[in-house]
């Protein structure tokens, strides 16, 4: 499971770069998610513009993400795309999330 | 009707109308098995909307089996997918445990109160029961064995 992340004022930015979050990778995905947010910030906003399946392993390890950073440090999703953005809609869970047409774009390192 | 295997314990057969997949039950062959299935004639020629409800449905149901049908052990999973426009025609045959009670579960989902208590889990038959038509489980001689439809037009899902 692959990332990249960036800081922009108090937001991290955080872009998966994986085409899909499934059962198979789910427990990969939440570590890797809690290993990149331990870098401090005020909220976190996780870009999922590249991802075009998610299933319901996948989106209760965002969910999970989500309670890990905490009440106070908010997680926002952006760039769903149509099938992603089905899932979170049929379960509701996208009435839990703020989420955004899309992410800042990342500045290129260096 | 072409035969093609790929890794992880993937078989596909794809037919005009018709695909055979046959996978062992673990998360990665799922995985596998539908990006093999999705990329066929047959399913890269429906909407893309109709692909994604597609997909959501049967990668849940192939991975309950895993995880709950072939939950102490392994076995093999058998889908036949047929397009009959409108629909898409589905069965799914495992020989893992049968379904609690010999019943689908209902699906309904968790309401949640505060943060603490929001739902991980549970959403997986509120997906399928939501997005299929004609849903219908069946236990026979130790397989179990369930049935659905799946529009195809565009206005799907």
């Amino acid at each position: 499971m692959e990332f990249r992340s960036q800081m922009r004022g108090d937001l991290l930015i955080v872009v998966a770069l994986e085409d899909r979050i499934d059962a198979a990778g789910a427990i990969q995905f939440k570590d890797r998610m809690r290993e990149i947010t331990q870098t401090p910030s005020a909220r976190v906003m996780l870009d999922l513009s590249r991802v075009a399946f998610l299933d319901s392993s996948g989106l209760g390890a965002v969910v999970a993400v989500m309670k890990l950073l905490g009440p106070d440090r908010k997680l926002e999703l952006a760039g769903l795309t149509p099938t992603v953005e089905k899932v979170f809609r049929l379960t509701r869970m996208d009435t839990i999330f703020t989420i955004h047409p899309q992410a800042p774009e990342l500045r290129n390192a260096g | 009707m072409q035969a093609d295997q790929h890794s992880r314990g993937v078989a596909l057969f794809e037919g005009p109308h018709l695909s055979l997949l046959s996978i062992a039950s673990d998360p990665l062959a799922v995985r596998e098995g539908l990006r093999a299935l999705f990329d066929t004639a047959m399913l890269r020629a429906l909407p893309l909307a109709a692909r994604g409800t597609a997909e959501i449905v049967l990668a849940e149901a192939l991975n309950n089996i895993v995880e709950h049908a072939y939950d102490d052990g392994s076995g093999r999973i058998d889908l036949l997918v047929r397009l009959q426009p409108p629909d898409l025609l589905c069965q799914i045959e495992d020989r893992g445990k049968s379904m609690p009670g010999d019943a689908l579960p209902i699906g309904k989902l968790r309401p949640f109160s505060s943060f603490d208590d929001l739902p991980e889990g549970g959403f997986g038959w509120h997906l399928i029961r939501t997005l299929s038509r004609d849903l219908k489980y069946q236990r026979d001689e130790g397989r179990n064995c369930l049935r659905f439809r799946l529009g195809v037009e565009q206005s799907a899902g």
